[in-house]
């Protein structure tokens, strides 16, 4: 009963703006959503950096103090890199031989992530919002908005298109996993048709992470999405190792679709998966996902495998100069994002959702170039963020020069 | 050190550049076993320099200059506030965090005014003293405040500073862009040792003398304008204040692209190309969120949080912020927490077993993995809980649950050596093993190799006094 009352405290504080996006979310629970850190390789250098010489800042004491303000120039620090991210395109038109109406190129960065004043990036990065293909345990606050559609999959992507402003849809196809449904890879790629001929956006294809069903159902699904582009979600180690990812490889390269090579934080396993796909695919059909850990669950890992990732690809490491993907929703596997922890902490309905936010902004400065994501508030934050990082040379002064005696 | 290794940039410092300027008697004083062992450890960032007494002495005085000058930070180092609250700032030996590990952990400012009510003012600086978290074992806080004169009044400003002083001791930030309004507050607390904000290309003269007259480290803030910012450093360290403190301006939606530019630059020029006049620490303003924009409250608070984690992860070395609100600051500082820690630590814990209160041979045995964030987790829910338990720490070389089942680091055999090496089987009279939620493929094969019968607990901690409150102890088959 006390908890009704906070509730009802919390929803007094919030606007209506956005509690119309966490509304009624009182409740999360998520058992779907994996945290996986693997190996934690950390990585000793050789010897310590310094930095440069150290410069004893406090000068002699002055003879004459200054009367006016001392000039001096500021010079941005450009540098220049021997590498950069390959471009890749993700979905196909009609005359591209798909059927989709819109399609992104992403990657192609010549600097760090948004470093506006070298060399900005030459296209934003993109989101795509996770949809299933059987009802699955959501966190309430997904849930409430898709409730209706959690059994007709095409529906859902059409909703997270139409109504979130997903600019790609991920169709994870939970149900083929033998330990669930254990759905045949027809049935599967029948999903995938139906989605295909419900949005206009490219897809995301998700395997159910048994990498023998995976490749089975990546086969089929290749083939009736012939010429589409869809990215398939994922090609990993275990597939290698069970002798099937050549196969699987091979089928994508034919088909004209992407593969997202996952690994476990670790970019020895990144780039060996990546040579090992370059037997079969063109390098502009590879993206990598380096594994997204949550915000307070080994987030700090993954912010730093991403910027060791991308200064490597910059510096001309050619194995690791692919575009990035996290898997934000990831983000809900942290316990702050949905546990009921105390007045103090309320409201969860904006706790969660901050969460997610939080884990996407910072990967985003790390120099991730795909989302997958899942909350609707936090979709539209991001989005609004990569518009304002996008344009440089927006900042008015007069708008912060007073801000020490404004009333808020 | 030459031009050309300034050019250079982030240069790689060995040891045996440490040693060479040590004394070299192997005198163990400071507790190491020889000099280079203590060269190791200085180059490791472990141990300070300042620990080997005799490089102190008179007839080591050359070496010992060289050393500091050889192992300063790229970004100076400044204290803020006195005593145990004492704060530093900055102090960044490298651009990125896996060059080596960023040092001192940015504190959090919150925010209030001249013209606050007493209670509201005292209730805030308050509630920011005592914010906390207990975070995988390790309580987390904030950790300033920062007074704004929005009364642009002396007494007024005077008055809140000796209040919210004698309310707190956390270091203070005092905000006025007024040199009458700033010196009433800095007599307020001559002795506390406050960051002044600011000085600015209309004030700086002023400014700077109070900053030597009391002794304290000034903030130099010129919105958006990186060539006033340097000037106006320039300008200051001819003044003759050497602790100073950069603002480039945080501007929280239009104008973001510019801030985290500003900022980038301003820390790639300090650790890339030697700038000294940008070698400062950074301030950033998340505050700034709320101003100018008609938006309700939770919206401008939303705004303020992702912000401060933006800057924070782009070299923001102190924020200032408005919203005590726990949602808003939890991820701030968890995060600040992740980032600030060494990415060269394990992150595991210790493999055996735990004993939790008071145990007998009817309490339950649980089991996790030795990844440290799962082990803190469960260690921090048992503990809550008050549980009288055993925990079997199983190790998977640092893997969570759910990877090391996949990976094979949690397997039956590792899970039944485990029970055997722990000799639990001599603590415990029942043979139920207690395991997490995310392992439960594995309870067959544990129950054929163990001999122990196997429980499947929650898949997520935060379960297990519920379900031993349900479930234990289990029913007789």
């Amino acid at each position: 009963m006390n908890e009704k009352k906070e509730e009802k405290k919390a929803s007094i504080k919030i606007s209506p703006k956005l509690l119309e996006l966490v509304r009624k979310f009182q409740e999360v629970e998520l058992e779907d959503v994996d945290i996986e850190i693997g190996d934690l390789e950390i990585w000793l250098p050789p010897a310590v950096a310094v930095p440069p010489p150290p410069e004893v800042v406090a000068p002699p004491p002055p003879k004459v103090k200054p009367t006016t303000i001392v000039e001096e120039d500021f010079i941005p620090p450009i540098e220049e890199y021997p590498g950069s991210v390959l471009e890749v395109k993700l979905g196909a038109t009609k005359g591209e031989g798909g059927s989709r109406r819109k399609t992104f190129m992403i990657g192609g960065a010549t600097s760090p992530a948004f470093y506006m004043f070298e060399r900005p990036p030459p296209h934003p990065p993109v989101v795509t919002l996770d949809v299933f293909d059987m009802k699955v345990s959501l966190p309430k606050a997904i849930r409430m908005h898709v409730q209706d559609v959690m059994e007709d999959t095409a529906a859902w992507a059409k909703l997270a298109v139409d109504k979130f402003g997903a600019e790609m849809v991920t169709v994870h196809l939970v149900s083929t996993d033998p330990l669930i449904k254990d759905t045949s890879p027809a049935d599967a790629s029948k999903t995938i048709e139906e989605v295909l001929q419900a949005v206009d956006v490219p897809l995301i294809v998700g395997g159910c992470g048994d990498p023998k069903k995976d490749v089975a159902v990546f086969k089929k699904v290749s083939e009736v999405a012939q010429g589409e582009r869809v990215v398939l979600s994922s090609l990993t180690l275990d597939m290698a190792e069970a002798g099937l990812l050549d196969d699987v490889a091979k089928v994508a390269k034919n088909d004209g679709h992407i593969a997202l090579a996952f690994t476990a934080l670790d970019l020895n396993q990144a780039k060996e998966l990546n040579r090992r796909l370059y037997e079969f695919l063109p390098k502009d059909r590879i993206l990598m996902d380096l594994t997204t850990a949550a915000l307070g669950y080994g987030l700090e890992y993954s912010f730093t495998i991403h910027e060791r990732a991308r200064i490597a690809a910059l510096m001309g490491d050619q194995e690791l100069q692919h575009p990035v993907l996290s898997g934000t929703t990831n983000s809900w596997a942290a316990r702050e994002a949905w546990l009921k922890m105390g007045p103090e902490w309320e409201p969860r309905e904006l706790r969660g959702p901050i969460w997610e936010t939080v884990t996407a902004l910072v990967l985003l400065l790390a120099g991730v170039d795909l989302f997958m994501m899942m909350h609707p508030a936090a979709v539209r934050t991001m989005k609004e963020v990569v518009k304002q990082l996008m344009s440089a040379g927006k900042a008015r002064p007069e708008k912060i020069a007073e801000w020490v005696t404004v009333k808020i | 050190m030459t031009e050309r290794e300034i050019k250079k940039g982030i240069k790689e410092l060995s040891p045996i550049d440490v040693y060479m300027l040590l004394p070299r008697t192997n005198c163990k004083e400071c507790g190491e076993a020889n000099c280079m062992a203590f060269a190791a450890k200085v180059v490791n960032r472990e141990i300070s320099v300042e620990q080997c007494p005799p490089i102190l002495e008179k007839e080591h005085e050359e070496a010992y200059g060289k050393l500091r000058e050889m192992l300063a930070p790229a970004v100076k180092e400044i204290i803020i506030g006195t005593g145990n609250h004492a704060a530093k700032v900055g102090g960044k030996l490298v651009m990125y965090r896996h060059e080596f590990t960023y040092h001192n952990p940015t504190p959090i400012a919150i925010e209030v005014t001249d013209e606050m009510p007493e209670d509201e003012l005292l209730d805030k600086a308050r509630k920011a003293e005592g914010f906390s978290y207990n975070y995988i074992g390790r309580e987390v806080n904030l950790d300033m405040v920062a007074i704004r004169s929005t009364s642009n009044d002396p007494t007024t400003f005077k008055s809140a500073v000796e209040k919210v002083a004698k309310a707190t001791e956390l270091p203070l930030i005092l905000c006025s862009f007024s040199p009458n309004v700033m010196e009433a507050g800095l007599v307020a607390i001559k002795d506390r040792n406050p960051l002044i904000y600011a000085a600015t290309k209309n004030n700086w003269r002023d400014m700077a003398e109070l900053a030597l007259m009391y002794n304290c480290p000034l903030t130099v803030f010129a919105p958006n304008n990186l060539k006033l910012l340097k000037s106006l450093a320039k300008t200051m360290i001819e003044y003759g204040v050497e602790d100073l403190v950069l603002d480039p301006g945080t501007f929280a939606d239009e104008g973001l692209s510019d801030t985290i530019n500003n900022f980038t630059m301003v820390r790639r020029n300090a650790c890339r190309k030697g700038d000294k006049l940008l070698s400062f620490p950074i301030i950033g303003t998340p505050i700034t969120a709320w101003i100018g924009e008609e938006a309700p409250k939770d919206m401008l608070a939303w705004k303020e949080a992702y912000v401060a984690s933006m800057l924070m992860s782009r070299y923001a070395d102190i924020l200032i912020m408005h919203s005590l609100d726990g949602w808003v600051q939890l991820p701030t500082v968890i995060w600040r927490f992740n980032i600030y820690t060494d990415p060269r630590k394990p992150v595991a814990v210790e493999s055996g077993l735990r004993i939790f209160g008071e145990p007998d041979e009817n309490s339950p045995l649980l089991l996790t993995t030795n990844y440290a964030l799962t082990y803190f987790t469960v260690e921090s829910d048992i503990k809550s809980a008050k549980l009288n338990c055993y925990l079997l720490v199983v190790d998977t070389e640092g893997i969570s649950v759910e990877s090391a089942v996949a990976g094979r680091y949690l397997t039956a055999e590792k899970t039944a050596d485990a029970i055997k090496e722990s000799e639990i089987e001599q603590k415990v009279k029942h043979r139920h093993l207690i395991i997490p939620g995310m392992a439960a493929r594995l309870s067959g094969e544990i129950e054929d190799l163990s001999g122990w019968r196997v429980l499947v607990g929650p898949r997520d901690s935060s379960g297990i006094p519920k379900f031993l409150s349900e479930k234990w102890p289990p029913k007789e088959e």
